[in-house]
């Protein structure tokens, strides 16, 4: 194995074990945070994102890191995050969590495993057919929202911890 | 606010903050170490899988396919974060004694009984269905949901906004009982 490899796979062990200790892994809970029951996935993903932004939007202010925004096709994100959503939903996992929920004994996350497999080479094969139609509607680029709205970063991070920060507080109240 | 949950868990704000710091150590690391800042994210892997499992059958089909040619069918950073996941996720669920072996989620069960024919089929289809919509959007929650966040991406909020709007709409029409 390569550097890559190596440091992908140490990384992976610990992406993995957080997200065991988190209990995010499973499809109880993932289900729950859509039927608005149980906001566990939401609480880990934020505080990851509270914290996370600081330290890469930083790092990339120095000139350490560089930004990797993904592009804002505008049909390619609004179809497929709506796609995404309805699979999501049936299949009660998402990509990393259903490599994760097998490894903690829910083997019944290899179907969607080999679902998601076949899915990945279904749109390798329709790939030419996105790309002349969904893909080809508006695409505004590699964007963030800073440059987009005009607004420092550093005014947007805290008023995002603010309304993250309300809405763990909400959760709390609620018990959900 | 407590750092346990009843299970041996730990709380969803500690473990997430943890990863936030990985998030901030692995870009790092992935710079300085490979040359390339990588962020996490795991669909990718899955279109890497399938090149790789259909290469054994059709390898010239794959090589010829546009798709596959441009993602680069190889076992990579992020195809081996994928394989940590399982790793970690297992070393963590033994460590805490919550492995569980469990064939139908209770939720599921619930609803549509405790057929794992049933269960199987459901996660299949919806896999192909998310695999689609996850690649269309290049991103799942990991990449969009967290990665992209992290950036303050516009795409990403968009794409999480999707995510969770039409996952809350089918998990309530799926899943909801009448009471």
């Amino acid at each position: 194995m390569n550097t890559g490899q190596w440091l992908g796979l140490i990384t992976g062990v610990l992406f993995g074990f957080l997200l065991q200790k988190g209990r995010v892994l499973r499809f109880d809970k993932q289900i729950g945070a859509m039927l608005l029951k149980d906001m566990t996935i939401l609480k880990f993903m934020l505080s990851a994102i509270l914290v996370g932004m600081v330290g890469i939007l930083l790092l990339s202010n120095a000139g350490i890191i560089t930004l990797s925004h993904k592009p804002m096709n505008v049909g390619a994100v609004l179809l497929g995050g709506a796609l995404f959503g309805a699979g999501w939903a049936v299949m009660g996992f998402c990509p990393g969590t259903s490599i994760g929920a097998i490894g903690e004994g829910r083997w019944h996350a290899v179907f969607a495993v080999i679902g998601m497999v076949a899915g990945a080479a279904i749109y390798a094969e329709l790939y030419p057919l996105f790309k002349s139609t969904v893909l080809a509607w508006k695409d505004f680029g590699k964007i963030g929202l800073q440059e987009t709205i005009g607004i420092s970063q550093w005014i947007i991070v805290p008023i995002f911890w603010l309304v993250a920060i309300a809405l763990f507080i909400l959760f709390e109240k609620k018990k959900i | 606010m407590k750092l346990k949950t009843e299970d041996g868990g730990w709380s969803p704000y500690l473990a997430g903050a943890f990863l936030g710091l990985l998030a901030i150590v692995s870009v790092i690391a992935t710079t300085k170490l490979i040359g390339k800042t990588s962020y996490l994210g795991a669909s990718t892997t899955f279109v890497r899988a399938a090149g790789l499992a259909e290469k054994k059958i059709a390898s010239d089909h794959v090589a010829l396919n546009e798709y596959f040619t441009e993602t680069k069918v190889k076992v990579d950073w992020q195809f081996m974060l994928v394989i940590g996941i399982f790793l970690g996720a297992f070393i963590s669920s033994i460590m805490d004694k919550s492995f569980k072996i469990e064939s139908v989620p209770p939720t599921w069960e619930e609803r549509f009984g405790p057929s794992i024919g049933k269960r199987a089929i459901g996660a299949f289809v919806g896999g192909i269905v998310a695999m689609i919509g996850a690649r269309m959007a290049d991103g799942c929650p990991s990449g969009h949901g967290l990665s992209g966040m992290m950036q303050l991406s516009v795409s990403s909020l968009v794409a999480l906004a999707m995510f969770f709007g039409i996952g809350v709409l089918v998990a309530n029409i799926l899943y909801r009982r009448r009471a």
